[in-house]
């Protein structure tokens, strides 16, 4: 019997939201990809929550756009309602929300997917990774082979495989083997990893039930409507191509009658009778989780969600549950809105293998096996915006990797992308890992305004961004820049024009001469106010004044960041060498020599957020670099 | 690669005739300018020339400190190749520390251990053959100045610190949890309270900060512990040295049954006295513990004070002592003289030719009478002797301990007010939480520990959040 044998560039194992990103990023930069999936109908197939963004999540979305990723623009085509949350707090913990049609989501990137260059769709599930071993001893991926026998040969191969590797639905006693939504799971490729020396663990997740909307009673709840002016996600969408009729939310809560079942069931929660083995997070608890821990709390907010336009189903937000089917319909039914609630598909958790991202480098390439990256859930993180973000970097790198280019690393001083890839590379994750902005010691340099500003070169050096956008952000820059030290340098007489403007404002007249900027450092007035006493501006685009605005409003603060990331990359950018042999050093404690073996740190920056590797150990590693290394750099 | 300024006490720790203050860094001679006058009060160091030395006074503010030799060794030929001061100064452990603190409060920091070396080296300063020797100095010191700042770190202060980290910990989380589900956790008027927990933390800061001018954190001294068998007059001895009644002294042997610790000065040389229960077998579980940390205390001293009951044969419980002693520095008393003796300093040297310990640590043989008050003159003054031939020194780590944590308190305190600036400024309330994790984390540093995941975890375990 003959076999199928191709061979191309890149090889993409999965087309959810990591595989799609990797895929899309691998075929713009000209590379001849193929995407396998378990089903063609479930690409960037949503099986949770209705909606893309969010606190964090939503700067994600923002980061991948301007690096030249899909996700944002995909959503401002398919959303339903769209919210800039936080907006009363600082402009560092802005973040969008939309809330998707989540079928059309699917169709829309399947028809990008469907419509790119050198990239081909293969509805298949990957049984094996190929691999050989080079002159030096290590490891290198050669492509993958299918489950019919056909093989791919590939120079680089990214797995986005999701929740699929060994899947478990569990719904009470009812235990299926099944990814998400009743989906085929993938059930040889984890051995084939574990053969290649790689380290599985187990998580679990879970997702509520939905709702038929014609059983639900949404006078009980409150309306949840979305913002009246919206906003895109993509720098590249049109503002005005965003403003649609929108759909509402539902709100709602438990009540101590809804906790006093799960109470009574919870020897039938398969987490609580001990049937679930893998770690489930801390921060998407379900209703069971909720009740135990927070007991003192007597009700929990229940978010009624569409899940698009032409279905009748509801998304149940806030309950997710692996409670039995019977059990589940009677706590819902507790709900005010919910008494004569019809269930449509059962809330169930899931549980499946992924990988302990320590064994990746910040570029998501494997350190052991050259020419293999992954993304997405299969490095132990959850959510969509997450998955997406990893996809796109590992895609990227995966892409340079086979053009024989440099590999692109983005740091924490540069995006949540950066700070979501450190903390699985280097931190150890015993859950899922869901961003939060609280992860980011630099956020209020990394605002979803600024994603381009911050992000748009890296692209551009990729290839996925074109040259008119990347020479957009150059001038964006400067025009900034300009305007900020105008107004830094406008002086403003205390004359009678200036006082009554600033009595008009309700602000404080000034007592001597001061200048603009100054006066916009109060929070009572801003760039746009201050026009009636600066005849002399310029008309600026939009983008540009909101720039001016925070970096002059909150310059202080900004100010002692970026003295923080100057810190922080000067040893940052201190590279440690691959060849580097920790054993010889001699002074090196051996935890923290067996830490950095382990790790593999590619810079002393890296090396220092290892736990267990001191202050003294990096000021030792510094030495021996310079001891050693130093010549090398004066050759 | 460093552009921070740094400073330290670069000669050793005692009452010596002179001190050196060492600066290193980009601002070390405008630091020195703000503290140092001329005779003629004219004088800018910043406009004298390299390798040049000048007569003149070290204030803090008004307060004269010291009389001074300022040499001045700029960039790049100097030990570290950077900007460098030395201010000689008058050797006193005092002024020295006085003088340090002045520097640090006019813009350096506390040099890490070894930094000088390491920045030497790192600047191309000194040799490859050197490099071993700072790898290790900077291993040893490390190891030391953690050791030193966790383990003497006294408990009520360590209790405060953690109390007030908890207090902010919560209050940051909250926060993040708001800002993270917004439509789950509300925070409207939300600021106003926590300017109230604010001013709270503040104050029990403060409070550290102005007992940490008086006490110190750490206490700073010489370790000194008592040892000998029960009711051989160790407390006695103490109550002695402190003036006051502090041990229960009775005759009935073994009362102290835990350890007793008391800070002194004796002709100005600060003591750490531990009074150790009598070193006896013995059943009685309170009474082993107290005996199993004597142990400890003793290998950990500096100076053992062995106080030995002249009037009763030396015996087994004796042998066990003096196998403590190993050759550390020692004086031995022959207490009771009021009572008939029955041991002698002959009788002593035996016992410990027959233990085979070294007894190159023992200083002196004292006949004293706690009861009457006699030979403790002669204690004394051997003390200070020892002191001031550098036989004993007290370790210069817990003094740098000390002042960092004092560093560490008032960058708390200053966080904190700026998180009370932002409040009054109206500002929103993500950036609270930027400054209060400084504070959090300044905290942390005096008790050794990160921040790591705290935050967090804080979150999860407090606040209900997510889908």
């Amino acid at each position: 019997m003959s076999e199928i044998r191709e061979k191309v560039d890149v090889c993409i194992v999965g087309a959810g939201h990591a595989g799609c990103e990797a895929a899309l990023a691998c075929a713009r930069m000209g590379l001849e990809t193929v995407i396998f999936t378990v089903s063609v109908d479930s690409i960037a197939f949503m099986p949770c929550n209705p909606n893309i963004g969010g606190s964090s999540k939503g700067h994600l979305v923002r980061e991948i756009d301007a690096l030249g990723g899909e996700m944002g623009k995909n959503i401002d085509k398919t959303f339903i309602q769209s919210k800039m949350l936080n907006i009363s707090k600082g402009p560092a913990v802005h973040s969008l929300r939309a809330q998707a049609d989540k079928m059309n989501y699917s169709r829309t990137m399947r028809q990008v997917l469907e419509n790119t260059d050198h990239l081909t769709i293969k509805q298949a599930e990957v049984c094996e990774l190929l691999a050989t071993t080079d002159y030096s001893g290590k490891k290198v991926i050669t492509g993958v082979k299918l489950f019919t026998g056909a093989i791919y040969e590939a120079k680089a191969v990214v797995l986005c495989t999701g929740t699929y590797l060994k899947a478990r639905c569990l719904c009470g006693e009812a235990i299926t083997h099944t990814g998400p939504n009743g989906l085929q799971p993938a059930n040889y490729l984890t051995d084939s990893l574990k053969s290649l020396g790689i380290d599985i663990r187990r998580f679990k997740t879970g997702t509520p039930a939905r709702m038929d909307k014609r059983s639900i009673d949404f006078s009980k709840m409150e309306e949840q409507f979305g913002d009246k002016v919206v906003v895109p996600f993509s720098f590249s969408t049109n503002p005005e191509d965003v403003q649609i009729d929108q759909i509402s939310c539902w709100l709602t809560y438990t009540n101590e009658e809804t906790h006093e079942i799960i109470r009574n069931n919870l020897d039938r929660s398969p987490i609580y009778a001990g049937v679930i083995e893998g770690t489930g997070p801390r921060y998407c608890p379900s209703i069971e989780d909720k009740v135990v821990k927070f007991s003192d709390k007597n009700r929990h907010q229940v978010f009624l969600e569409p899940e698009g336009l032409y279905t009748n189903e509801m998304y149940v937000g806030g309950m997710s549950s692996s409670l039995p089917e019977d059990v589940q319909l009677a706590m819902y039914r507790t709900v005010p809105g919910l008494e004569n609630c019809k269930i449509v598909r059962n809330a169930y958790a899931i549980e499946y293998d992924c990988i302990n991202p320590n064994q990746l480098y910040p570029t998501l390439g494997f350190k052991e096996i050259e020419g293999l990256y992954s993304g997405g859930q299969l490095n132990g993180s959850s959510g969509y915006e997450e998955a997406a973000a990893q996809g796109l970097i590992a895609g990227i790198n995966a892409g340079l990797f086979a053009q024989s280019k440099e590999q692109i690393i983005i740091d924490r001083s540069e995006g949540y992308i950066g700070v979501l890839i450190d903390d699985l590379v280097l931190k150890e994750n015993l859950e899922p890992y869901r961003m939060m902005t609280s992860r980011a010691e630099y956020r209020l340099l990394l605002r979803q305004d600024n994603a381009d500003l911050r992000l748009r070169k890296k692209g551009f050096q990729a290839g996925l961004v074109s040259k008119e956008q990347y020479e957009y952000i150059i001038s964006k820059e400067e025009l900034i820049q300009k305007e900020v030290f105008r107004l830094q340098n406008k002086l403003i007489g205390a004359n009678k024009n200036t006082q009554d403007f600033l009595e008009k404002c309700n602000s404080a007249s000034l007592k001597t001469g001061t200048n603009l900027s100054e006066l916009m450092c109060r929070p009572e007035l801003n760039y746009e106010l201050l026009a009636e006493i600066d005849p002399e501006r310029e008309c600026l685009p939009f983008d540009v004044i909101e720039q001016v605005n925070i970096n002059i409003k909150y310059d202080g603060y900004i100010a002692r960041q970026l003295k923080q990331v100057e810190q922080f990359k000067k040893i940052e950018n201190k590279k440690i060498p691959e060849d580097i042999d920790y054993k010889k050093i001699g002074s090196l404690r051996i935890e923290a020599r067996q830490k950095l073996i382990l790790h593999k740190p590619v810079s002393v920056g890296h090396a220092s957020r290892i736990s267990g590797v001191t202050p003294a150990d990096i000021s030792v590693l510094l030495i021996y670099l310079e001891q050693n290394y130093a010549k090398d750099r004066e050759k | 690669m460093n552009t921070e300024t740094i400073a330290a006490i670069a000669t050793a720790m005692t009452n010596s005739g002179i001190g050196i203050i060492r600066i290193s860094g980009e601002d070390a001679v405008s630091v020195v300018d703000k503290i140092y006058r001329s005779k003629n009060k004219i004088k800018k160091l910043s406009n004298c020339k390299s390798h040049t030395i000048h007569y003149g006074f070290i204030y803090d503010g008004d307060e004269l400190i010291d009389e001074v030799m300022v040499a001045i060794m700029k960039a790049p030929n100097s030990f570290t190749t950077e900007d460098s001061v030395e201010i000689d100064c008058h050797g006193g452990v005092l002024v020295m520390n006085r003088i340090l603190e002045t520097v640090i409060k006019n813009g350096a920091r506390i040099a890490e251990p070894g930094e000088f070396t390491k920045r030497a080296f790192l600047n191309g300063r000194i040799d490859l053959s050197k490099a071993e020797a700072v790898l290790d100095i900077i291993h040893a010191k490390n190891e030391y100045a953690l050791k030193s700042s966790i383990n003497q770190l006294n408990g009520t202060l360590s209790n405060k610190i953690s109390s007030i980290r908890e207090k902010i910990i919560f209050e940051i989380a909250f926060i993040e949890s708001a800002l993270d589900d917004p439509e789950h956790i509300s925070i409207d008027g939300y600021s106003e309270k926590l300017k109230v927990t604010i001013l709270d933390c503040s104050e029990k800061i403060d409070k550290l900060i102005t007992s940490s001018d008086n006490g110190k954190i750490l206490k700073e001294g010489i370790n000194t512990v008592i040892l000998g068998k029960p009711n051989a007059g160790k407390s006695s001895l103490l109550n002695l040295l402190v003036g006051e009644e502090k041990a229960i002294v009775t005759n009935i042997a073994g009362t102290t049954r835990d350890i007793l610790e008391e800070s002194i000065k004796l002709h100005g040389i600060g003591l750490n006295i531990i009074d150790t229960a009598g070193i006896r077998k013995t059943e009685d579980v309170v009474e082993k513990i107290g005996v199993q940390k004597a142990v400890k205390y003793a290998s950990d001293a500096d100076l053992l004070i062995y106080v030995v009951d002249s009037s009763v044969l030396l015996d087994e419980s004796d042998k066990d002592i003096i196998s403590m002693l190993k050759e550390k520095k020692t004086i031995i008393l022959l207490n009771k003289t009021d009572l008939d003796s029955v041991v002698t300093e002959d009788s002593i040297l035996e016992e410990l030719i027959k233990g085979s310990v070294n007894s190159s640590g023992i200083t002196k043989i004292i006949k004293t009478s706690t009861k009457e008050n006699i030979g403790i003159d002669i204690f004394e003054d051997t003390i200070k002797e020892m002191f001031f031939h550098g036989e004993l020194s007290f370790n210069d780590e817990i003094f740098i301990t000390n002042m960092r944590h004092k560093e560490a308190l008032i960058d708390t305190l200053n966080s904190l007010k700026m998180v009370l600036k932002s409040i009054d400024d109206d500002m929103p309330e993500d950036f609270y939480s930027i400054d209060l994790m400084s504070a959090y984390a300044s905290l942390g540093y005096i008790i050794g520990e990160e921040v790591g995941e705290d935050l967090v975890n804080e979150i999860f375990s407090k606040f209900c959040m997510g889908k």
